[in-house]
């Protein structure tokens, strides 16, 4: 039974519980530092106390009331009140070659911005700095930065310059309130002098400071995203960096191509696209840059999903008749179908941590619903309990399921489709989304923080993307009509 | 003469007001609205002539009643009521859609357009059998969300049941479309299901079923691009096309 508003105080209790049993071992530790009360959050000891405060911070924050967090926050982690206040002042120039200016913007400008969608740290603004900031280690003065009016807890600089062809930078993560052994973090990257290689050094050095202040969750500045755009004039598959730089086509079909998934290991693609037989699934070798041989099975075959092993694809394919679930082998052997509904079953996605169920979409009973089966096609339960709900994703810790959902549809409703995040267990919801029109085809980051969909908000289909809480909600498509976005699986 | 000239002034502008004076008198105590009843939409639809040459054009006329959402496929939203010259090039279904509080209705007409006096070699030829498919073979309509032939439909598939069996040699594919409200990934598996519907109707009723192909657009290729009834009605259908 679903509740038909959620009791937040269960819903808390309920995250509450998944993240002490995530991390064993946090709660003994967690007690310990409520006799202390003494902030040791990067002594060795503490590494795994400090990753599991980090995650309860993150949960708590994500999906619960600020009030509720600071009960958890406040017992001497010392990261803060709520997330770690982190200031990023611009990285400086070390040398005077001309490269740089440009270099340095499109460094700072990613560094700055990946932080920021990270939703684990609180970035300080640069209207608090003191006017002297830091390049280089000795030029660190605690004093200005670890009070107010910046009142961080920890300092990101570093520097950038372009000498002898290459182009190095250098960064640190400072613990600015811990004056004798300030440093958590020393990076040095080189590479030749492009805008593309600073981006990936700032993806690479964000990612570094994420994994260290976020409970040692590894960050998604280099992840992907897949998604369907009409801008070559037909629907094709198209790739991009997670924050929607470096957009790109990959498949030059000239058809209809939709539903991109990529595989867990990120080698290849998987997708339907209709063909001359119809909609076929495809598969697309990343590492090739090519479409590669794959079965055909008759019918309408679409919605390919990769298990989280890689070995399998669930699909929804009409071969038999109706369109049901399908699983078969990653090379297209052994399809077996796997439900046996009245109406068309589509969109099956599968536990991303256990690969036990698959979670997918089914009009047996009138408006599409979305049900759960294990993957031995037994247990079928139905999840939503109104209304028109599709395209279901699975959050990467196996604990929630995404899916885009009008909970009330007919005459006189005119609900729009919003995106939810239900907890399986108890099929208690949040609606992440309002007032911005259709959206669908939500998608988890690997970090489970972010969740990725298509929105009609902005006057046509383009691909936002927000925190798991439904905040930090930004475009990340302009150009055409965007839509399907699938996130890498890291 | 000024004097004259005044005078004559005078006199228009006097009538002028009496004039406005009576029309301003018309508007006043509207008689109040009746009680709403929300009775069933009427709608019909006639062209005049049935029959033109290919470059003539004719008048098609409609009217309707307790509808507030009216359109005409291929020409799209109109008023409830009027008329409307049409020169089409080639024979053309009109099908009205009236919708209103108390339900839909249809209505269909159809304009014969012979082709133009053959001047050159071939006298009169008679119209191949795709131009035949074309112009007797009827799409069949769906409900939202639903893939079952609605009992309206019932006709239409015994008027294409009947040409095709009378033309057994054509083979043809059934397209299943869905309005743009739904999911894509949803629309295209109920889009199929729509296909295997109206396949399904016809191989029942005699049709071979290998002359049969079937393909969904789910909401990929809509007929009608407006965000009304009429229009997401014209876009659930199972779609006929000859196959060559």
């Amino acid at each position: 039974m679903i509740a038909d508003k959620l009791p937040m105080k269960t819903y808390r209790g309920t995250i509450l519980s998944y993240t002490v049993s995530f991390c064993p071992g946090s709660r003994n530790a967690f007690r310990r530092m409520n006799d202390t009360h003494r902030p040791r959050p990067h002594c060795a000891s503490g590494a795994r106390l400090l990753s599991a405060l980090s995650l309860l911070i993150l949960l708590c924050s994500l999906l619960l009331s600020p009030a509720f967090a600071q009960d958890w926050v406040r017992t001497g982690s010392g990261l803060g009140v709520e997330k770690v206040r982190l200031a990023v002042p611009d990285f400086k120039p070390s040398n005077s070659d001309p490269q740089n200016d440009e270099l340095l913007k499109t460094f700072n400008d990613t560094f700055w911005n990946d932080l920021d969608n990270s939703g684990v740290v609180e970035l300080i603004s640069k209207s608090f700095y003191p006017l002297q900031v830091p390049g280089q280690p000795p030029e660190v003065t605690f004093g200005a930065w670890n009070s107010p009016p910046p009142n961080a807890a920890m300092l990101a600089f570093g520097n950038l310059g372009v000498a002898a062809g290459k182009l190095t930078v250098q960064g640190w993560l400072y613990d600015v309130k811990n004056t004798a052994s300030p440093e958590v973090l020393g990076k040095q990257y080189t590479d030749v002098p492009s805008s593309d290689a600073a981006r990936v050094m700032a993806h690479r050095f964000a990612d570094e400071i994420i994994f260290r202040l976020g409970g040692g969750i590894p960050g998604i500045a280099e992840s992907k995203i897949y998604f369907v755009s009409d801008r070559s004039g037909h629907k094709e598959i198209w790739v991009m960096d997670y924050d929607g730089s470096n957009q790109r086509q990959l498949t030059h079909l000239s058809s209809d191509s939709l539903s991109p998934r990529v595989s867990p290991d990120g080698s290849r693609l998987a997708f339907s696209s209709l063909t001359k037989s119809g909609w076929d699934i495809l598969m697309f070798s990343i590492d090739l840059n090519r479409v590669v041989s794959f079965p055909r099975f008759g019918g309408t075959n679409l919605s390919p999903a990769w298990s989280p092993d890689g070995a399998h694809l669930a699909l929804s394919s009409s071969r038999g008749g109706n369109s049901q679930i399908y699983v078969c082998d990653a090379s297209g052997a052994n399809l077996h179908r796997l439900t046996s509904n009245k109406g068309p079953d589509v969109g099956p996605a599968w536990n991303r941590k256990t690969g036990a169920q698959i979670a997918f979409v089914s009009g047996s009973t009138g408006l599409p619903q979305v049900y759960t089966i294990e993957a031995d096609g037994t247990n079928q339960q139905r999840m939503t309990d109104q209304g028109y709900a599709v395209s279901p994703n699975w959050s990467p810790n196996g604990q929630f399921l995404t899916l885009a959902w009008t909970r009330k549809y007919g005459p006189g409703e005119p609900g729009s489709r919003d995106i939810y995040l239900m907890d399986i267990a108890s099929k208690q919801w949040v609606q992440l989304t309002h007032d911005g029109g259709s959206h669908d085809s939500p998608s988890w980051s690997p970090d489970g923080r972010h969740i990725v969909f298509e929105s009609g908000r902005s006057g046509k289909e383009e691909i936002w993307m927000m925190l798991a809480d439904g905040t930090k909600l930004h475009q990340l498509t302009f150009t055409g009509h965007n839509s399907q976005p699938n996130w890498s699986w890291k | 003469m000024k004097h004259q000239t005044l005078k004559a002034l005078a006199t228009v502008i006097a009538l002028a007001a009496v004039l406005m004076l009576g029309a301003c008198h018309k508007k006043t105590a509207p008689p109040p609205p009746p009680p709403p009843a929300p009775a069933a939409p009427t709608a019909s639809i006639s062209v005049s002539p049935d029959t033109i040459a290919q470059g003539q054009s004719a008048t098609l006329t409609w009217q309707t009643s307790n509808a507030t959402d009216v359109s005409i496929d291929g020409i799209g939203a109109v008023q409830p009521g009027g008329s409307q010259q049409v020169n089409p090039t080639d024979s053309t279904t009109y099908h009205l859609v009236a919708k209103g509080s108390g339900g839909t209705q249809e209505a269909t007409t159809r304009l014969t357009v012979t082709p133009p006096p053959a001047a050159e070699a071939p006298p009169a030829p008679s119209p191949s059998e795709e131009d035949l498919f074309g112009h007797t073979v009827k799409d069949i309509y769906f409900d939202y969300d639903k893939s079952d032939v609605r009992a309206d439909q019932q006709a239409s598939i015994q008027a294409d049941m009947l040409f095709l069996n009378q033309h057994s040699n054509i083979g043809f594919t059934i397209e299943g479309h869905c309005d743009d409200r739904g999911s894509t990934e949803y629309n295209l598996a109920l889009g199929d299901q729509r296909a295997s519907a109206v396949k399904n109707a016809l191989t029942t009723a005699g049709v071979n079923a290998s002359r049969v192909k079937t393909i969904s657009y789910g909401k990929e290729k809509p007929f009608c691009l407006e965000d009304n009834e009429g229009c997401w009605q014209q876009n659930r259908r199972g779609h006929f096309v000859y196959q060559k």
